[in-house]
């Protein structure tokens, strides 16, 4: 199994909604808490598993903008586990999730440079690296209803930009939508095999108009033949 | 195997249902509370308004709950010291209400109209309202003048229903959606479901606004605009409709007032009314009958076309004439609209040709037996698929009535209104157009108003002047300057008041509105004018209440605060009688109830006013013994009827709750709601869900239910005859009250068109666009509502700082780099600010996003936080007022129809600041903290797992 997330670029509106709701699950939950710099001045910052980009593509007027978010992508050829010193980052051999134990972690920060993804996150006040779960405690929490044991960030999605699955399944939801979209993974030529996919955005067929009538300059209104329509 | 992730541990939590208030969409939340702290908020996923979904706002209340702004207790000015100095003293409620109870009572004994209530960004507009009624001043209304009266005011005097809380796109059956200006945050998480559904169906969105910002960054099709155009852009798109013949014949002439004669005598009394017959019903030509018949009558075939000679010598033209010369004019045409909008001719016609092409030949049927307003069965409903939404870019202009007019013309005329697929009515909408009710005109000593201090004027006659034509209101709703502002005009109180024009007023009350800051044009002199002293040393505004959750800027010029609650801490209705919350398939409403307990010395406004009512003995809040009626909020809302059987709760109704919509008080109520995960809805039969403005059964059921005063069909208006009685007034040519001013008298003959139609907006006519090319407008980021949000730990993360956006080409054309400062000037004065080159921004246009600019030392924020140090408003740059003009009175900067404020007209100059140049400007004194205020951590670390940390 390998689970992770599909993000649809095509209906990401640049919300933030998957940011602040793994923000506030996160910060109570295993590697509590998220901890937040100066938040109140000057430059206020802090730990987030996952990060919206915003950029533009094109040039005006044929410029689009593009929404993308980022977190960690639960590599099949994890680096960051791999250049692990203690053992801390390792990856789950049942459903793929990379995680930190945060009881071994020694905050050296190879992971994040090992990271293209720029997915992990050193929490200066505990001395950890701390990244995305995938809300691992949320997905086996047989307390939790079961439409409900999913990463916070897909439960809050407004625009259902984010699915969740099983992306070794060929009929999950998330590898049907990765073969009918085209889904990509990013960097692929390093070859970590990321689990995480985006869909891009779709393109659409033009409206069709020359099955319209065509415009009567001669006609005036005076000319108009009205209809008979019950009122 | 892995060892076993960690599973949290429930057993000390509690789950709560409830609404969400972090921005206006009032969403429904499933809270999950751990030891009085809040764990985790999330989507209800039951809820009818967000299916489970939460923004980036919502998912970040935490942060409001642990805000440092939160106030803590009641604060007095110190006596001795000026105000805008910050220096207060905390006291007891008791001595707060007692001494605004004394002051509020002798008002209401001598001159009720000398207390002004205006309130912000609430939800509690039907409260508000009764109890400035019931306090008898004309001076109430919410904030609607600043934010979309123009939306609001055209939707209910063309359609019945209107954009945003009145009106929905058919998600799940539009198959092109067409989104004109703003609408981040109006609304929010609805339009991020829909949007999704659209597209994953296939459909196309059109977004057209001058920037490629929020749900812009996903539309199929960009239009970048000149700001304040669209109505030409619609009005166009209605020129290629007509000159193709592309219009819905039988739509228009069942359900509108396009075949209606219109009587055409130039420079006489009564031209341009309707033609009716002594009943007052309006004629129409049948053409089987050859005859003029009513147009009230079914199974009359009007026509929609043709000129007619009354039988006393008139000649009369159907609307549907008079509109289709109007448009069908060279000054319509794309070639000409293109000069104005920026937006290429063949653009112009190509989007005319996709609605047309998805109204008429993608159309849709739904299979549903339903009767309309004759009688007459019909056994399916077809929808014609094109459904639009506008909001503040349209609305924040003063020629945005007429273009939310044009707007909605186009649909009507496509018949995409309240059908499958299109733009659909929301509970308690569709009401006949314009609805009932005229605003109150008298204020009396101890006495309460006669009717709702709002109302919908249709002629002179409903203006609230006096006999020489001067407003009665402070804010001049309902003169002859602005006739048809249905939600007042609050941005003009502070102005007006100080002035003493029309009046001097005592006591300003502002409840959850940031007037001294970004809610107000011209900031700084606003500000100035609180401290303002008359020439006996009085303060021109002698007494300023605010009440609010948080330290803005407004707090820090009151003389008395009032601490509110947040929304995880209150009873709230979010009720039917205010602002609804419907889903266009079930009439909605819902609660919140407290979730956490009190931890400061605070009340929620609502009790207050409750507790005010009472001591002040106003009828709806005491017993004939003087004594108070309701124990509190809750026990008022349970009881209060505006009409028999019809409360603020529209849910478990009748002694035993067995009732919806219409019962008798139901003390259980609140606990049925709560049960109920805090909200009710009542599902339309299927066969009541479209076309409702001639919806027999829903016409028969929102007459019983009290939505409606009567079951008759509602006559959408495309000609507006109210308006033309306004123009008759300017023109002197009206049996009535008449503007005594040839500054007013020209205005309505000019704006007061009964047709929508394009003018320039007022203050671009005064401004030389040599000296000001660019528009300059504001957007509003997703993650942020309004001012509310620089508090907010985790949104501020996301977004500090603003700046002036501007077409990269365009800016480098005038040697402006990125992030470079530059000075941008208006004719109202200037700001210094770093400029971002982009290419989603239209060449003559600069934008920002708004309320992120901060006055240092407010919002709990640090003194050096970069709301305050590099962050700005725009607004120092728009005037309240439009730039003078000789011999003329100084006139509000808004539409000149409903007084909406105009915010969006304002053009600027931007050149690169001197080298050496930098940092923000103005800027503003620090402000100094509240006594009592929290302190602001330097790291935190929010953890419901752990104690007393966060």
């Amino acid at each position: 199994m390998r689970l992770g997330l599909v993000i649809d670029l095509d209906t990401c509106v640049g919300c933030h909604a998957c940011a602040t709701s793994c923000k506030e699950w996160n910060t109570s939950s295993i590697t509590a808490p998220l901890t937040d710099y100066d938040p109140y001045g000057k430059e206020p910052s802090g730990v987030w598993f996952n990060r919206i980009r915003h950029y533009e593509v094109g040039d005006y007027p044929n410029n689009k903008t593009i929404n993308f978010p980022m977190s960690c992508m639960h590599c099949e050829n994890a680096e960051c586990v791999t250049v692990c010193p203690t053992g801390a980052s390792y990856k789950r051999p049942e459903d793929g999730i990379v995680l930190v134990d945060q009881d071994k972690c020694m905050g050296c920060n190879y992971c994040s440079w090992a990271c293209p993804y720029g997915a992990r996150e050193l929490d200066r006040e505990s001395g950890t690296m701390k990244k995305c779960t995938l809300c691992v405690d949320r997905l086996y929490d047989e307390a939790l209803p079961v439409e409900e044991r999913k990463p916070a960030c897909v439960l809050a999605c407004p625009a259902h930009a984010r699915m969740f699955g099983d992306l070794d399944d060929p009929q999950s939801t998330v590898s049907r939508a990765v073969r009918d979209r085209g889904g990509y993974a990013l960097m692929p030529e390093l070859n970590y095999n990321p689990t995480n996919h985006y869909l891009p955005p779709r393109t659409r067929a033009p409206v069709p108009t020359n099955d319209l009538g065509r415009p009567s300059l001669a006609r005036k209104v005076k000319e108009w033949v009205n209809r008979v329509i019950e009122r | 195997m892995s060892k076993a992730p960690k599973i949290e541990d429930h057993s000390k939590q509690e789950i709560k249902y409830s609404t969400c208030y972090m921005c206006a969409c009032r969403c429904g939340i499933k809270v999950t509370i751990e030891d009085n702290r809040v764990r985790f908020i999330q989507g209800n996923r039951n809820h009818p308004i967000n299916k489970g979904v939460l923004c980036a706002k919502g998912s970040a209340g935490i942060m409001k709950q642990c805000s440092p702004a939160r106030l803590r207790n009641p604060l007095l000015r110190r006596p001795g010291t000026e105000r805008g100095a910050g220096d207060f003293i905390e006291i007891s409620w008791d001595e707060a209400l007692d001494m605004l109870a004394k002051r509020l009572a002798h008002i209401r004994a001598t001159d009720p109209n000398k207390l002004a209530f205006f309130t912000g960004r609430d939800q509690m507009q039907a409260l508000t309202r009764l109890w400035a009624e019931q306090f008898g001043t004309l001076n109430w209304s919410a904030h609607g003048g600043f934010c979309s009266v123009n939306m609001a005011a055209a939707g209910l005097y063309m359609l019945g229903h209107a954009f945003w809380e009145f009106g929905d796109p058919d998600w799940d059956r539009t198959k092109y959606f067409m989104l004109w200006g703003v609408a981040e945050d109006h609304s929010s998480n609805p339009f991020k479901i829909g949007i999704e559904k659209l597209k994953s169906r296939g459909g196309k969105f059109v977004g057209i606004n001058p920037a490629r910002t929020g749900y812009q960054a996903v539309a199929d099709e960009w239009v970048p605009i000149r700001p304040g155009t669209d109505a030409m852009l619609a009005l166009s798109m209605i020129h290629v409709l007509l000159s193709r013949e592309l219009f819905d014949w039988d739509f228009l002439v069942r359900y509108t007032n396009a075949p209606f004669l219109v009587v055409q005598t130039p420079g006489q009394k009564g031209d341009g009314l309707i033609w009716r017959d002594e009943s007052g019903a309006p004629l129409v030509w049948d053409l089987k009958k050859e005859d003029f018949v009513s147009g009230l009558e079914p199974h009359s075939h009007p026509a929609l076309f043709g000129e007619h000679t009354t039988p006393d010598g008139r000649t009369v033209k159907t609307v549907m004439s008079l509109l289709a010369e109007r448009y069908l004019s060279a000054r319509f045409a794309p070639e000409n609209a293109a000069k104005i909008c920026g937006v290429p001719a063949s653009t112009i016609e190509r989007l005319a040709l996709e609605v047309a092409h998805i109204a008429f030949k993608e159309s849709i049927e739904i299979d549903v037996q339903w009767t309309d307003w004759a009688g007459r069965k019909h056994d399916k409903f077809i929808g014609r698929p094109v459904s639009m939404h506008a909001m503040r870019g349209i609305s924040a202009h003063s020629n945005g009535f007429q273009a939310a007019r044009a707007i909605h013309l186009l649909q009507i005329l496509l018949g995409t209104i309240d059908c499958p697929g299109g733009f659909r009515a929301k509970a308690p909408y569709p009401k006949p157009v314009p609805p009932p009710g005229k605003p109150a005109k008298r204020a009396r000593p101890n006495t309460p108003l006669d009717a709702h201090p709002l109302g919908f004027p249709t002629a002179p006659e409903d203006l609230v002047i006096d006999e020489s034509g001067r407003p009665l209101r402070i804010d001049k709703a309902y003169s002859w300057e602005a006739p048809i502002a249905n939600h007042g005009l609050m941005h003009m109180v502070i102005t007006n008041a100080v002035n003493g024009d029309p009046y001097k007023i005592d006591t300003l009350i502002f409840f959850m509105a940031n007037m001294a800051w970004n809610s107000s044009m011209n900031t700084k002199n606003i500000q100035d004018m609180l401290r303002d002293k008359d020439e006996n040393g009085e303060y021109k505004i002698p007494f300023l209440v605010v009440a609010d959750a948080f330290h803005s800027e407004t707090v820090h010029f009151a003389d008395l605060v009032l601490p509110d609650t947040t929304y995880l801490e209150r009873y709230d209705a979010i009720s039917l009688l205010d602002r609804p919350i419907s889903e266009p398939d079930a009439i909605c409403d819902s609660i919140r109830h407290p979730l956490l307990d009190l931890d400061r010395n605070v009340r929620p406004w609502q009790e207050v006013l409750i507790d005010l009512g009472g001591r002040l003995k106003l009828p709806a809040f005491t017993h004939a013994d003087g004594t108070p009626k309701y124990s509190g909020y809750k026990d008022f809302i349970i009881h209060y009827e505006s009409q028999p059987g019809v409360g603020f709760l529209a849910g478990w109704r009748g002694k035993d709750g067995s009732q919806s919509l219409r019962g008798e008080p139901n003390p259980d109520q609140w606990e049925r709601y709560i049960e109920n995960q805090g909200f009710f809805q009542y599902h339309l039969p299927k066969a009541m869900r479209y076309f409702r403005f001639a919806n027999k059964e829903y016409l028969d059921f929102a007459h019983e239910v009290g939505f409606n005063k009567s079951a008759d069909p509602i006559i959408m208006e495309l000609y507006s005859e109210a308006i033309q009685r306004f123009r008759l007034a300017g023109l002197g040519l009206y049996d009535g009250p008449q503007p005594p001013n040839a500054v007013d008298r020209e205005r309505l003959v000019t704006y007061f068109d009964p047709l929508p139609d394009f003018y320039e907006p007022l203050e671009q006519q005064r401004i030389d666009k040599n000296e000001y090319p660019f528009f300059a407008v504001n957007q509003r980021p997703m993650m942020m509502y309004h001012s509310w949000d620089s508090q907010n730990a985790w949104l501020r993360q996301i977004i500090a700082q603003n700046y002036l956006y501007m077409n990269r080409v365009r800016g480098e054309s005038l040697g402006i780099k990125d992030g470079s400062w530059v000075w941008v000037e208006s004719h109202n004065g200037r700001i210094r600010v770093q400029a971002k080159l982009i290419e989603g921004c239209q060449e003559d246009t600069v934008w920002t996003w708004n309320g992120i600019g901060k006055q240092s030392g407010t919002w709990g924020l640090k003194p050096d936080a970069p709301e305050a140090t590099q962050g700005f408003l725009m607004n120092h740059l728009i005037s309240e007022l439009l730039p003078a003009k000789e011999g003329e009175r100084r006139l509000t900067n808004s539409d000149p129809i409903t007084g909406q404020a105009a915010w969006y007209d304002l053009m600027v100059k931007v050149t690169p600041a001197a080298p050496g140049e930098e940092g923000v400007w103005p800027t503003f004194a620090l402000v100094s903290p509240l006594p009592g205020a929290e302190a602001k951590p330097d790291i935190l670390q929010y953890n419901t797992r752990i104690r007393k940390q966060g």
